[in-house]
């Protein structure tokens, strides 16, 4: 009962961006992942970007499914991790025999596949941004993503008043959205 | 205008924040009016889009910096690290550098000597001051003596190229910014070589002569940016005694030099209170080199060295960095840059994960025209 009710608290923790949450994740469950991947034909790094990329997807299922997890979190990154790297083997034709392991597993199909898709609308969201170049790029992240005020950005940005930097922002918007839709689209069909 | 006028209703209508008159109203222009309609749905679905992305790449940098953070606290040992990637990497950026110096460098006349040729100052701080760039004399590019066979392996110095200065700099922005003294760029082109022995292209952005400090960036498709800077600028003044160390390309081999010493004076050459005396073994190239205490603050960057006292140096405070590119951003130099500035004391970390943390972040710099 103690065990689950931690677990809740994680995942309410990690729901909410609690640093701590994110390190005690990385203090209990990464050893294990490193080891399962540099057992498998991977390197350290190979191990850093799966888990960054499981806690990803953790991350996201509690955003979106309140909190429901129907199992530990551990076997969830696990499952996760396992699924990830399989496919980059695959991906690299270096997958020769099955996956050398003792840990439980959970299927993460549909998981994975809803990931993807964010992953892809990450992408077309990222590259929009980056070909925006500055001042837009740095307004409407400091904007969005950084949720810094028009004042500071007025005076970050070298604006001489609030009001001028909005305007701007406006407009580095309208050519953000139509970048994004156009990429949005052309995925679409 | 009108475009955006009407971006903004719709920003404001979705966002809440219109009164119930310009609600209602509004809400009836959106029933009677289908484009409006549409564009709003669109603008709602974009905004979600958004939220999701601000959220992901927050938690993606929070997550790389817990990882950092765990990383240089020990919690994981390097140990197995499987060599494959990083270590043929590192060989072939090696002996890239390596063939296209043998391609270029026909011409080359004796790099190693001249560099310890002493170098007087004649604004800064009359004849009293060494400067510690390598002026490396006259080296002539010559590509045709090696010719075709090594096509494939050009420097990123250009033909015919003379280089004329070189010294240290470190990234202080992950967008490619370099901050290095100004007196290491005696040339109109700038490349940066990285620990790896990856050559890179660097433009001048802004040098102040009066701070002896400059702004480089990288403009490199090669260059692989890293997501955040692991060391943070101080503002305040350290403290005498302090224990410093410091990390550059003193030689001409590019193998990255580990000094340390400590702070033995809190102002400069002659009263200067813009730098710091520091008691460090400092050799030709270190200029531009940063100076980090124990906490892995940086707190300065070396900069001369007295003629005749051999292990004293002095470095530029830190806080000149924060005037510098305020100047630079007064002279419409770019305003992307985004220093990080000490707000928490750090606690010292173990000096040799330190080490290799910091290291990707400091790059020898060359000076060609």
């Amino acid at each position: 009962m103690k065990a689950e009710l931690d677990e809740q608290t994680l995942l309410k923790g990690l729901a909410n961006n609690d640093s701590k949450v994110v390190e005690a994740l990385y203090q209990a469950h990464f050893n294990m992942i490193q080891h399962f991947v540099v057992n498998n034909n991977g390197s350290f790094d190979d191990a850093r970007d799966v888990f960054q990329e499981a806690m990803m997807a953790l991350y996201e299922k509690v955003q979106t499914n309140s909190l429901v997890l129907t199992c530990q979190i551990k076997t969830y990154l696990f499952s996760i991790c396992k699924h990830l790297w399989l496919k980059r083997l695959q991906q690299m034709g270096k997958y020769s025999s099955p996956l050398s392991t003792q840990e439980e597993t959970v299927s993460v199909e549909d998981d994975l596949g809803i990931f993807e898709k964010q992953e892809a609308n990450y992408t077309m969201m990222n590259n929009a941004l980056n070909s925006l170049g500055e001042p837009c790029k740095g307004l409407l992240e400091g904007y969005y993503i950084h949720k810094k005020g028009m004042q500071e950005l007025a005076q970050e940005f070298g604006y001489t008043n609030a009001d001028n930097a909005k305007n701007q922002k406006y407009k580095c918007l309208m050519r953000l959205k139509k970048i994004f839709f156009a990429q949005y689209n052309m995925g679409d069909k | 205008m009108e475009d955006i006028k009407l971006l903004e209703t719709i920003d404001r209508y979705l966002a809440g924040e219109m009164s119930a008159e310009e609600h209602d109203l509004f809400e009836t222009i959106r029933k009677n009016t289908p484009s409006i309609d549409q564009m709003v749905k669109e603008h709602e679905m974009f905004l979600l889009q958004m939220d999701q992305y601000a959220a992901k790449r927050n938690f993606a940098k929070l997550t790389e910096k817990t990882f950092q953070h765990l990383l240089a606290a020990g919690e994981w040992t390097l140990d197995n690290v499987a060599p494959s990637k990083v270590k043929i990497i590192q060989l072939w950026n090696k002996y890239k550098k390596v063939t296209a110096i043998a391609a270029s460098v026909g011409g080359l006349i004796a790099l190693t000597t001249s560099a310890f040729i002493m170098y007087f100052s004649p604004s800064l701080n009359g004849n009293q001051l060494l400067q510690l760039s390598k002026d490396i004399e006259v080296i002539k590019k010559n590509q045709q003596v090696q010719g075709h066979l090594l096509n494939e392996v050009k420097s990123k110095v250009p033909e015919n190229a003379t280089l004329l200065s070189g010294g240290s700099g470190f990234l202080i922005d992950p967008k490619g910014y370099i901050i290095t003294n100004a007196h290491v760029l005696k040339g109109n082109g700038a490349i940066v070589i990285n620990n790896m022995g990856q050559e890179l292209h660097a433009n001048i952005i802004y040098t102040d002569k009066n701070i002896d400090l400059a702004l480089l960036k990288i403009e490199d498709k090669d260059f692989d940016a890293p997501n955040t800077i692991p060391f943070t600028i101080r503002k305040k003044m350290s403290d005498l005694g302090e224990e410093i160390f410091t990390l550059g390309y003193p030689r001409n081999d590019n193998d990255i030099v580990y000094g340390k010493g400590y702070l033995s004076a809190q102002k400069g050459y002659a009263g200067d209170s813009s730098s710091y005396q520091i008691q460090i073994s400092a050799n030709p190239g270190s200029s531009g080199a940063p100076l980090f205490n124990d906490k892995g603050e940086l707190i300065g960057i070396i900069s001369t060295r007295e003629k005749l006292a051999v292990g004293v140096t002095f470095a530029i405070k830190s806080n000149k960095i924060i005037d510098l590119i305020a100047s630079a951003k007064e002279n419409e130099a770019p305003t992307d840059i985004k220093l990080k500035v000490t707000k928490v004391e750090h606690i010292a970390i173990n000096r040799k994960v330190q080490i290799n943390s910091l290291k990707p972040y400091i790059f020898s710099v060359r000076s060609f025209n």
